[in-house]
């Protein structure tokens, strides 16, 4: 039995790094959230079955193409961006005027259709995709799969980019100007809306991305992404969307509080992450890094 | 807390010729709720009302205060859990339970409420989700709630110890009686002052603090009313089809009941109740076509956000209104 | 136009409850409903297959001499995993669309519900896709029969062989929920009653995508077998990342408490292997087996029965053969009388009973899953490892808590 001291310092040091595997995935997504509220003002309630586009992406590219994890890596994201743009330019676009809801309930409504179809075509119960990367290193308090050591470095990478090309480039600074005044920006003869397909491809890729790299790891199916949208929704309240460092250090930190929580007591392992948001509402409504808009 | 909610404001009725018409229109239509199981189904016609009371609490929240819960399936399951519990386990009568049910509901409304408020618009939709989630989560692992299991077999005892309701068809008539109280309490509810404070609340929220209202209560007690009467249709429906399970508190539930207010139309007082009979005529005529199911209902998600979204008796309304411009857009 | 869509639905129903009037020169008319699960989590191993092994069954039954009198309908529906969407279409089966036995019914929660319908409205329910042992426990029902496994079956099944062939220390990863403690707790008293001893469990949410934290847990209680006693998805991530972490490698086993073959298609053997499970029927131990599996995939897109599918199979043909026995099909109660006088006996399942209390009796089997290199053809996913007789695979009468059982 795990009693609470029954715990050796470095069985918590292993379940600490799990933690910090699973936020590397809360990271990810509610990067893609924060980066498209940004700048569209939409929750983009897609991003779960986009998530699960990512993954299903890889495995079609591997058992119909042939291509392998690696190159799926890079491929999946980019066609479920470019899925994502489209859907930018058909249909959100439209309801930019709009109140925000709306926005909310056409991209529900695109997830639920998305979700059914791959039902529809592949069954519910999910596809086997193997890991790219067997084997591990036996860390002594541990036993470190090499991939979920990679999805933590690699994910890491992929913030801290996100954040230096939006905080410190002029890309960037193009990209926050627009957030505060997209006619100003537009008047300097930057095309607004461009950027803003644009933007909402990135926020979908980083989806896709966290969804091949959950392929390997869980299985492809196509409820995947839905249960996990409503944890990174929590995420995103908990956090506040005004930062993009905030989305990436609460997911990160939440993933580790999860994994803390499943030794202590694992029963409510599912549902922490809600009640801390519950608190944080409490105590701090425009959530940790946010600003009352 | 508000008291333009009061007995004297409930009691005032319509004076218009308009509400002549609308009274003739209601009779009409009771009287076609009345004659309906000779025709239709009575199972089925009462899941309708279940959902169509649902739909109306839903709209009371989204339609005339514009704070969009996608969290309503805790009220409404959870409301179906402590109904069927109190009846199958503590003997209670179905009356009772149902307001058992229906107090529960609008306590966890408060709590819920008390939270989701400090946010507005999206951040408020995603804490309802949250919230919803975590109850979610309660019941499945709550040892009263059966897990995956659900409540079964809740026994019909007689209501008011007079009523038999083993019987479909007179189950149907109490049924209907709930859906016809519940539903003439939101009508009173949008059409008293209080209703106007929220209506303009949704219109412009800054100028309605401004003007001297505690927005945020009135916003809570439309919140626990609205929870309190989805409780109510949960409640109901757990007496209707004698178990309470999952799908009632899963978020699908809360996608779905947005889905039955959008399709007929938001801020309709008759909009949610024709929503709702359309879904559900849906879900029970797709049955064949399980998988399809989910698509449809995205598509229709996503046409009527994109084309039609005043919903249908919007658009009939609008239609009306535009053909005669003297006449009142009415609800 | 709805509305007209209604009425004319309504009208239709109507009709066909007139129709069903019949005279006794006519046919036996009897309608079968396959109710279950087509597009979710368990449409894999029940779904537009059941359907089919119904009308095969039918077929099958039809072409004896005993079929001569009768005409059959076999109609189906998805219930969704509602429960309230599956007792309106049970409802609305039995009192206008005039059906007289629904089958298959897998998820618990919507087949105790229909369950309780069935009695209600005295028809018949013949269970092939759910787990609850409930069904001929504390809510059995003198019109309901549970065919191909249950919960208790499976804890027994896996229990017993496991820790009898030396895998006497056990640790669970269980469901947090109903169904996950019920089966926790029978396999466990199966392990202690044969000796061996339970050294730590672990309560999981449902539908928790990373097990690796409770991977972790397992490994280190140094338990021989780590039992699964959860479901569906998450059983498929914890034996996925169980891989991964080299848990059976380093020398434990896993013990699948309730997976199905299509479960075990969908991981894929390079990762399922050396799983142990028990299952009632598995499509390539007999010929016949082997020729009812290709008859069935050649009409399923390649893919092959699950034990599910052949409960249903059996299933019909036993009602059929009860209700030809009797010349009648309206009084459910007595059709399931009949059923369980008549002995059951069929290609699939071969010679068995069903008991006072509902069940159908059969031997079960516990399999080893193959690795990728002995696996030779399509589906070829099993070895078995042990039989356990009809006698001991279900639960004795003894300790049933169905009342049918009690007062006789």
């Amino acid at each position: 039995m795990f009693e609470l001291l029954g715990i050796a310092p470095q069985a918590l040091f292993g379940q600490l790094l799990l933690g910090l595997i699973n936020g590397a995935f809360y990271a990810i997504l509610s990067l893609g959230l924060a980066v498209i509220f940004g700048l569209l003002n939409v929750i983009n309630f897609t991003h779960g079955a986009q998530y699960m586009m990512g993954a299903f992406g890889a495995w079609m590219l591997l058992n119909y193409v042939g291509i392998p994890f690696w190159g799926a890596l890079v491929l999946s994201p980019i066609i479920v961006a470019i899925i994502g743009m489209v859907i930018e330019r058909t249909l959100l676009r439209r309801l930019y005027h709009l109140d925000h809801l709306y926005g909310l309930l056409l991209t529900f409504g695109l997830g639920l259709i998305i979700e059914g179809l791959f039902r529809r075509q592949y069954g519910s119960s999910g596809l086997p995709y193997n890991n790219p990367l067997p084997g591990g290193t036996n860390l002594g308090f541990m036993f470190l799969p090499n991939y979920r050591a990679f999805v933590v470095v690699f994910s890491l990478a992929i913030c801290i980019g996100t954040w230096f090309v939006i905080e410190r480039t002029k890309l960037g600074s193009y990209l926050r100007a627009a957030t505060e005044r997209p006619d100003l920006v537009q008047a300097f003869g930057i095309d607004v809306p461009r950027m803003i397909t644009l933007t909402y491809g990135f926020g979908v890729g980083l989806a896709a991305l966290a969804g091949v790299l959950a392929a390997p790891a869980y299985q492809v199916s196509p409820t995947m992404g839905s249960n996990l949208i409503i944890v990174v929704f929590a995420v995103v309240v908990i956090g506040g969307m005004g930062s993009i460092m905030g989305a990436i250090v609460t997911g990160f930190g939440l993933g580790l509080v999860e994994g803390l929580t499943k030794v202590f007591y694992p029963e409510a392992s599912s549902t922490v992450i809600f009640v801390i948001m519950a608190i944080v509402l409490l105590v701090k409504p425009a959530g940790l890094f946010g600003t009352v808009k | 807390m508000s008291t333009t909610s009061s007995p004297a404001a409930l009691a005032g009725g319509p004076a218009s010729t308009g509400g002549v018409l609308r009274l003739v229109g209601a009779a009409i239509a009771l009287a076609l709720l009345i004659a309906a199981p000779l025709a239709i189904y009575p199972v089925f016609l009462m899941k309708v009302l279940c959902f169509a009371l649902f739909a109306c609490a839903f709209n009371l929240l989204l339609g005339y205060v514009g704070l969009l819960s996608f969290g309503h399936a805790m009220f409404f399951g959870g409301a179906a859990y402590i109904c069927a519990h109190a009846v199958k386990n503590w003997g209670l009568t179905p009356e009772l339970g149902i307001l058992a049910g229906v107090a529960f509901a609008a306590l966890l409304g408060l709590v819920a409420g008390l939270l989701a408020i400090r946010r507005l618009g999206i951040y408020f939709a995603m804490v309802t989700l949250a919230l919803a989630q975590m109850f979610f989560f309660f019941c499945l692992q709550a040892r009263f709630t059966g897990g995956e299991d659900g409540l079964q077999g809740v026994p019909r005892r007689a209501v008011f110890g007079l009523i038999d309701i083993t019987k479909d068809l007179n189950l149907y008539y109490v049924v209907l009686a709930i859906f016809v109280i519940g539903f003439a309490i939101i009508y009173r509810t949008i059409h008293s002052p209080f209703g106007q404070v929220l209506k303009a609340i949704r219109e412009n929220e800054p100028r309605a603090i401004s003007l001297g209202y505690r927005v945020n209560q009135y916003k809570l007690l439309a919140f626990v009313l609205s929870a309190a009467l989805a409780g109510l249709a949960g409640a109901t429906k757990a007496i209707v089809f004698q178990l309470a399970s999952l799908t009632d508190v899963a978020w699908q539930m809360s996608g779905e009941v947005i889905l039955m207010t959008l399709v007929g139309g938001m801020g309709t007082v008759l909009g949610p109740v024709v929503g709702a009979g359309i879904i559900v005529t849906m879900q029970n005529y797709l049955a064949g076509f399980g998988e399809w199911v989910l698509v449809i209902q995205g598509v229709i998600f996503v046409v009527v956000v994109s084309l039609f979204r005043r919903g249908l008796v919007g658009e009939v309304i609008a239609l009306f209104s535009r053909q005669k411009p003297g006449a009142p857009a009415g609800h | 136009m709805r509305l007209a869509a209604m009425f004319l639905a309504a009208g239709s129903l109507l009709a066909a409850g007139a129709a069903q009037a019949q005279t006794p020169a006519a046919p036996l008319a009897v309608k079968i409903g396959v109710l279950n699960d087509q597009s979710g989590l368990y449409a894999d191993l029940g779904g537009p297959g059941s359907v089919w092994a119904a009308k095969k069954a039918v077929a099958d039954f039809l072409a004896t001499p005993a079929g001569k009198n009768l005409k059959v309908d076999v109609v189906f529906a998805d219930h969704q995993n509602k429960a309230d969407v599956g007792t309106a279409i049970a409802r609305q089966w039995f009192d206008v669309d005039g059906v007289d036995v629904i089958l298959d019914v897998p998820n618990s929660g919507v087949a105790l519900a229909v369950n309780q319908v069935a009695k209600e409205k005295n028809k018949v329910f013949i269970n092939s896709g759910a787990a609850a042992s409930d069904l001929t426990g504390k809510a059995c029902t003198p019109n309901t029969v549970h065919w191909t496994y249950d919960t208790w079956a499976l804890a027994n099944g896996t229990g017993k062989a496991i820790t009898k062939n030396g895998g006497d220390t056990w640790f669970f990863i269980t469901a947090d929920y109903a169904f996950g403690h019920a089966l926790e707790r029978d396999t466990a008293a199966v392990v202690a009653a044969n000796g061996g001893k339970v050294v730590g469990q672990v309560r999981v949410p449902l539908n928790n995508a990373d097990f690796s934290s409770f991977l972790l847990q397992a490994q280190s209680s140094k338990a021989k077998i780590i039992g699964l006693a959860n479901a569906g998805g998450d059983t498929i991530n914890s034996i996925k990342q169980a891989a991964e972490y080299g848990i059976v490698e380093g020398g434990q086993k896993l013990a699948g408490l309730l997976i199905f073959l299509s479960d075990v298609n969908s991981l894929g053997l390079k990762t399922a292997q050396g799983l142990t499970l028990t299952e009632a029927w598995y499509w390539d131990m007999t010929d016949e087996n082997r020729a009812f599996a290709k008859e069935f995939a050649a009409a399923n897109r390649g893919v092959h029965p699950t034990m599910v599918h052949a409960g249903v199979y059996a299933g019909t043909l036993h009602y059929l053969k009860a209700v030809a026995a009797l010349g009648a099909d309206k009084d459910g109660a007595a059709v399931v009388a009949e059923m369980k006088k008549l002995p059951t006996d069929d290609k699939l399942f071969g010679k068995g009973e069903i008991r006072a209390d509902g069940r159908q009796i059969h031997p079960m089997f516990l399999f080893e899953v193959k690795k990728p290199s002995e696996s030779k053809y399509p589906y070829d996913y099993y070895t078995l490892k042990a039989t356990i007789p009809a006698n001991e695979a279900f639960r004795p009468l003894s300790e049933s808590e169905c009342p049918l059982v009690k007062k006789s």
